[in-house]
């Protein structure tokens, strides 16, 4: 099986994040592999075991920095890398094409993960413009993928304890939620081997990507500040009860 | 003029009380706005709609099968084909679970541009505020096409009624189940599916400071008291003490309560991801340092299993 993964190259969610002339972050922060797009390569390296000879590709729009993410996929599992290079920040409009052109140009997919949602963005449709592109049937959320003959069985997250269970024609586009494994730290030796591995890349240009009828753009971003004044309420355990019930009560109005 | 369509949440065949601030944002323009309904309209919904400033409600009705009905992916053929036969210009639908299945199909389908998650939206210039990067940050989102589309977060926009006398327009989606995509069953949960996170008006979220998977029910004493929704840190998914599907933070469910108590919580950068909209925040815990602490509107500083049992006595 051809097996791509789409992995986003993405600041550490624990980092602080600084804005700069009130559109941009600072981008000297660690960055990494978007944590559910690290759902995607493990669950790709499972595929692999159990069909062999399958190949791993992981495919990344981004900064020429985002070759790490790329590093960083191969160290749990990829074997070669496809880096679209480009300086522009991209919508998902443009990513989902670039994403489209640089698979397609590469090989012809069996399958293609990608992570549900981008932790930076929190686009949640990369995945779905994907599919579109190629013709491809595409699950969101994914908690569990079994593939057999030309169908996948994939079952999907939705709030509340409740899933949704598919029959899924191949290939298909499948967008890892975090139930669908749990990533496992790599090795050193995985990590040196990582560096051996090959990563082409293509400029973004050299696509010939036809723009969308539509595109959405940052015009600016502002932090999002906690301007909250906390109040105390004290007193015996019995009395901050009642103090908790008084305030759902006679200021929140969310109980009677 | 605009033409809105949005897309309404049935439940039992009522409309979701989640989609009428969804419509009070659309309201305050001069849009013409259609209810996009897949699951079947009667008078009493109608009549909701209309209260909130529905102009044409859409009846869309589904096949009633469910394979077929449920099927997101036919979920969102109907909604495109209505959006193409009305020559909409914005569509709106709910950034809840299921919208989150079938509104970034829509934007695939019509290859429009789309923003997910809103808490508001400028139709003038079509722009959209969603939080990014784990809820840090506030990014406005200008959209441009002949059709733009926005996921509204729900609870963010608190409904106000401006009522509108509502027509009703028949029309048949044809829309077939995919081959390539088939529902084969669904798992509606324990509740049926009711006590969404993200729906819910109260939140008591418990953490690593309930200690273990027994005294968790306390959390659901509680909730059930205040008929509030339960919600849960990572830690305590981790450890397995609830499922998953009670996670807030950023990899887990972003909410917008008008309360959210958390007990237990020390208030890391990923749980607030997931919860720093709620427009109050109440927290519980032992230690006056707590993150949590600093970024709440009421501090009650003590011990959970002495707070809890006494809150749960005096409702
Ligand atoms: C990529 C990534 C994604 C993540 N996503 C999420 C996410 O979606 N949601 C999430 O929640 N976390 C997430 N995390 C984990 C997060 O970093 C924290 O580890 C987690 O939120 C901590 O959970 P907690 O507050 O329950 O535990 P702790 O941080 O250990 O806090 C426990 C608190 O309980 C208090 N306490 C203890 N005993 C009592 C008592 N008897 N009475 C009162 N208070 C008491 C303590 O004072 C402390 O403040 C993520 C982490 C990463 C790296
Ligand atoms: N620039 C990118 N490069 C590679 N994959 C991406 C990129 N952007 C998004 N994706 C993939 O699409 C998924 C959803 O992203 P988003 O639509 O931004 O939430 C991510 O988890 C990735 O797998």
């Amino acid at each position: 099986m051809q097996i791509y993964v789409c992995v986003k190259h993405v600041p550490d969610s624990a980092a602080n994040i600084h804005i700069l002339d009130d559109i941009r972050i600072d981008e000297s922060v660690a960055f990494l592999l978007n944590p559910y797009d690290e759902h995607a390569v493990t669950e790709a390296a499972a595929l692999r075991n159990q069909v062999p000879d399958s190949e791993i590709i992981a495919v990344c729009v981004g900064k020429p920095d985002a070759e790490k993410t790329i590093r960083s996929a191969m160290a749990m599992g990829a074997d070669r890398g496809l880096l679209v290079e480009t300086d522009a920040a991209c919508d998902s409009i443009t990513t989902a094409r670039a994403l489209h052109a640089a698979i397609a140009g590469d090989g012809q997919p069996d399958i293609i993960l990608t992570g549900k949602e981008s932790i930076d963005a929190e686009g949640m449709q990369t995945l779905f413009r994907l599919g579109t592109l190629f013709d491809f049937p595409v699950v969101t959320n994914a908690a569990s993928l079994e593939i057999k003959g030309d169908r996948a069985t994939i079952t999907c997250e939705l709030a509340g304890g409740r899933s949704r269970t598919f029959s899924v024609a191949m290939p298909c586009v499948v967008g890892a939620g975090r139930g669908l494994n749990t990533p496992g730290y790599p090795t050193f030796p995985d990590v040196v081997k990582s560096r051996k591995k090959p990563v082409r890349t293509l400029s973004l240009d050299s696509l010939g990507i036809t723009v969308g009828p539509g595109s959405a753009t940052i015009t600016a971003l502002t932090p999002l500040v906690q301007k909250r004044q906390p109040e105390k309420i004290t007193g015996t355990p019995a009395e901050q009860a009642a103090g908790i019930i008084r305030i759902l009560r006679q200021e929140a109005k969310v109980i009677s | 003029m605009k033409q809105a369509g949005i897309l309404i949440e049935m439940e039992n065949s009522r409309v979701k009380e989640t989609n009428f601030g969804m419509i009070t944002l659309a309201a305050g323009t001069d849009a013409a706005l259609h209810a996009l309904v897949l699951d079947g309209i009667n008078d009493a919904a109608a009549a909701r709609l209309a209260e909130y400033g529905i102009h044409t409600i859409v009846d869309l009705a589904l096949p009633q099968d469910p394979h077929v009905r449920l099927n997101p992916a036919v979920r969102a053929q109907a909604v495109a084909f209505a959006a193409r036969k009305l020559t909409l210009d914005t569509i709106l639908g709910l950034s809840s679970a299921e919208g989150k299945d079938i509104i970034p199909r829509v934007a695939a389908l019509m290859d429009a541009p789309l923003v997910m998650d809103c808490v508001d939206v400028d139709f003038g210039t079509n722009t959209a505020k969603t939080s990014q990067y784990s809820g840090k940050v506030m990014a406005d989102i200008a959209l441009t096409g002949d059709v733009v589309i926005f996921g509204i977060r729900p609870n963010a926009v608190p409904p106000v009624p401006a009522p509108a006398t509502a027509e009703t327009l028949a029309m048949d989606p044809r829309v077939c189940a995919p081959e390539n995509l088939t529902l084969m069953s669904w798992d509606d949960g324990e509740d049926g599916g009711t006590g969404s996170l993200a729906e819910a008006d109260i939140i008591i979220a418990g953490g690593r400071g309930l200690k273990n998977r027994e005294n968790f029910s306390l959390i659901f004493e509680c909730a059930k008291k205040l008929n509030a929704a339960p919600g849960a840190s990572r830690v305590a998914v981790d450890e397995g003490w609830v499922s998953y599907a009670l996670q807030v933070g950023q990899t887990g469910e972003k909410v917008s309560p008008q309360v959210y108590i958390a007990c237990g919580i020390s208030g890391s950068i990923q749980h607030f991801a997931g919860m720093k909209t709620a427009k109050m925040i109440i927290a519980v815990n032992m230690d006056e340092n707590a993150p949590i602490m600093a970024h709440c509107d009421y501090q009650v500083q003590g011990d959970l299993f002495e707070i809890l049992p006494e809150l749960i006595r005096q409702l």
